[in-house]
């Protein structure tokens, strides 16, 4: 096994998330009541995913600045650990709102859909589904790369607008629409509680580390792959 | 206006007896539900028990994967 310190960090960090964010005070609020604690797993999976397609569209223009293979394979890997992290957030969050909007504040199932955050993180994910579609419909593998390279900068260019602009743009059950404090609500030191902060950030950095993680193992079994079939 | 000025202090003290009464009734309106009866039984230390298995499972596995994988590329050199 490689040893590294922040993979043991990443393991530190996941169970102090998962001891403090259990059992630590939290912020009483109405409606919300315990379920703020899944602001310690819900709203990670997103900020890990936006930490990861952003270290795969690195990876992305550093493809076509050298077309070096190996770039494409780290660029294909983060946004796949990245996509998988957006599912696990759009599924966490689905189940959130079931209970404080559907139950607690009497919404309809059909407002719930034409919830705009819901409608841009659908967009967005599914602009990721097409990259990764996009890069199993070719058959030359620089073609492939360097398709699925320019395709994935317009992706990340897409993920902003559909993610936090749009949504924030217009009125939204989801905080950080129209009449919140503005901005990001997780990040906004008027909007998030002090005590909510003291888990918020140190598990945001170990759920990223895990994914990361777990992308590195991905990216080393496709290179092991590809070395097999340049010496066979 | 000087016989008036008692009227006026008992007036004024009834007002803001009465703002602050109405502030502790607001205050006491909604009394927001936490998990209050889990806590006070410990039950929720079990919930963050299992949780924490799952994770260190999870952990455990990642772990062996990357082990195994260092194996694959010593063999490979």
């Amino acid at each position: 096994m490689k040893k590294s310190w922040w993979k043991i960090l990443s393991l530190l960090l996941l169970i102090y998330t998962v001891v403090g964010g259990f059992l630590m005070d939290v912020p009483a609020l109405p409606i919300l009541n315990e379920s703020i604690r899944n602001l310690y797993f819900h709203v990670c999976m997103w900020m890990a995913m936006m930490i990861l397609f952003t270290v795969s569209f690195i990876y992305s223009i550093k493809y076509l600045m050298g077309f070096s293979y190996r770039n494409d394979i780290f660029a294909k890997n983060f946004a796949a650990v990245g996509s998988w992290l957006g599912i696990l957030g759009y599924t966490t969050g689905f189940i959130w709102a079931n209970y404080t909007w559907i139950t607690d504040q009497n919404q309809s199932l059909s407002g719930i859909l034409k919830e705009p955050k819901l409608i841009g993180a659908a967009i967005a994910l599914l602009i990721y589904g097409a990259y990764f579609v996009l890069r199993g419909s070719f058959t030359d593998m620089d073609k492939r790369a360097r398709v699925s390279a320019v395709y994935n900068i317009f992706a990340f260019a897409m993920l902003f607008p559909s993610i936090w602009i749009i949504p924030r743009l217009v009125g939204s059950l989801h905080p950080g629409g129209q009449g919140g404090a503005g901005g990001n609500p997780a990040l906004n030191f008027k909007d998030i509680d002090s005590r909510l902060r003291m888990v918020f950030y140190p598990a945001v950095i170990g759920w990223t580390l895990l994914a990361v993680w777990i992308t590195t193992l991905k990216i080393r079994i496709e290179l092991i792959k590809d070395k097999s079939l340049l010496h066979v | 206006m000087y016989k008036r000025f008692p009227f006026l202090v008992s007036r004024c003290t009834l007002l803001v007896a009465g703002m602050i009464l109405s502030f502790v009734a607001f205050a006491q309106n909604e009394p927001v539900a936490m998990a209050d009866t889990m806590r006070s039984n410990g039950k929720i230390y079990v919930v963050a028990a299992v949780c924490l298995t799952i994770l260190l499972g999870l952990f455990i596995y990642v772990f062996s994967v990357d082990r195994k994988l260092s194996r694959l590329e010593k063999n490979r050199e």
